[in-house]
């Protein structure tokens, strides 16, 4: 199920606060329709770089530091980003429960304790190695491995299959009559 | 006849796994929530600011409690369907409202009806983060003791309504009544 209701509410105020184009500056009509339309297909992007990064609250080791942690961090809203680059409502309200909790002195261990209780291991970009993550964090070893064994054991029995046979007497004599003719032109 | 068969096992595997995997929703995050006590909190009521609301209020009682904001689209996609299931009277439904503002989900309210027993104003967040919820809406099943048993993501449908929750009422209830 697709939903969308992240970010509407900024969405619509950015939409509200378009500028109104004064009657001065209308174009001829031919050329409103496509400009509407690459108007439309860029909006996502006009979204995104609207937002300013936010400015820097408070004193600068402790932002470093929440920057350095939630870089760690998964954005749930938008999966891709990390914590520290979303501009989502949800991770800027999650990056002020981070700055807040290390303003009262927890470690990043207590940190990121918090977060998984809440919303899982889904949250750490390196999730830790448990049972449930085995696969995860040994799975492409286990694939290597398994390639390399493959590997080795195709080129060991293609170095079989091609051990030198000595040529039969039949062999050897129409080799030398190829030999003699000279040419080498001549197929057999 | 092996080098072809091979390859197109493998094939196979493939696809089946990206078939699985395009099934999928990406967005639904399993909740390490699940069979845990659900988080305490005091909120003030939407209705009556003066009062408020807490989980402790509902122990002995299997509830719902579903995280809605007056902003959220897909909130009005389900709110028919809560409207039904508030009045079929199954379950009480609470309401979590989710940074909003408490004109806007008031008007919200009026106009589409109001599903809820009671609603808790979450203003700033704070107890959302506490439930994991990343977006809304969310739904939550609490049994008598407190205890989160079901979460869903995304707007509630019929399916999810019939197969999910009511089944777990219902045996929440059972077990209530010989307890």
């Amino acid at each position: 199920m697709i939903r969308l209701c992240w970010d509407r509410g900024r969405l619509a105020r950015l939409v509200r606060q378009r500028p109104r184009r004064t009657k001065r500056a209308r174009r001829p009509r031919s050329q409103v329709l496509p400009l509407l339309l690459l108007l439309w297909l860029s909006a996502p992007f006009a979204v995104a770089q609207v937002r300013r990064p936010e400015p820097v609250k408070g004193d600068a080791a402790l932002e470093e530091r929440l920057n350095k942690l939630s870089q760690e961090l998964r954005c749930l809203v938008c999966q891709n980003e990390t914590l520290a680059e979303s501009r989502a409502d949800l991770a800027e309200d999650l990056r002020d429960e981070i700055r807040q909790q290390m303003k009262a002195g927890k470690s990043d261990q207590e940190i990121i304790a918090f977060l998984t209780e809440r919303y899982g291991q889904f949250i750490l970009y390196r999730p830790q190695v448990t049972p449930t993550t085995y696969l995860l964090w040994f799975g492409p070893f286990v694939l290597l491995l398994a390639g390399l064994a493959l590997l080795f054991y195709y080129i060991k029995q293609r170095r079989d299959q091609i051990a030198e046979q000595p040529l039969s007497s039949e062999e050897r004599r129409r080799a030398e009559e190829l030999l003699r003719s000279g040419s080498g032109k001549e197929t057999a | 006849m092996l080098r072809y068969l091979v390859p197109l096992g493998l094939f196979i595997v493939l696809v089946v796994f990206l078939a699985i995997g395009l099934g999928r929703d990406p967005r639904e995050v399993p909740s390490p929530l699940i069979n845990k006590a659900a988080p305490t909190f005091r909120l003030p009521q939407l209705n009556d600011p003066s009062k408020t609301f807490s989980a402790e209020d509902m122990r002995g009682k299997v509830w719902v409690l579903n995280v809605w904001a007056s902003w959220c689209v897909s909130c009005r996609d389900e709110h028919p369907l809560l409207l039904e299931y508030a009045k079929a009277g199954a379950v009480p439904i609470y309401g979590l409202n989710w940074k909003d503002k408490r004109e806007d989900a008031l008007a919200w309210l009026n106009d589409l009806g109001d599903p809820y027993v009671v609603n808790a104003v979450d203003l700033d967040g704070r107890v959302a983060i506490d439930y994991g919820v990343y977006g809304a809406p969310e739904t939550y099943l609490i049994d008598q003791s407190g205890v989160i048993r079901h979460k869903h993501v995304g707007p509630v449908t019929r399916n999810v309504w019939k197969d999910k929750f009511m089944p777990l009422v219902q045996q929440l209830n059972r077990e209530g009544a010989s307890r």
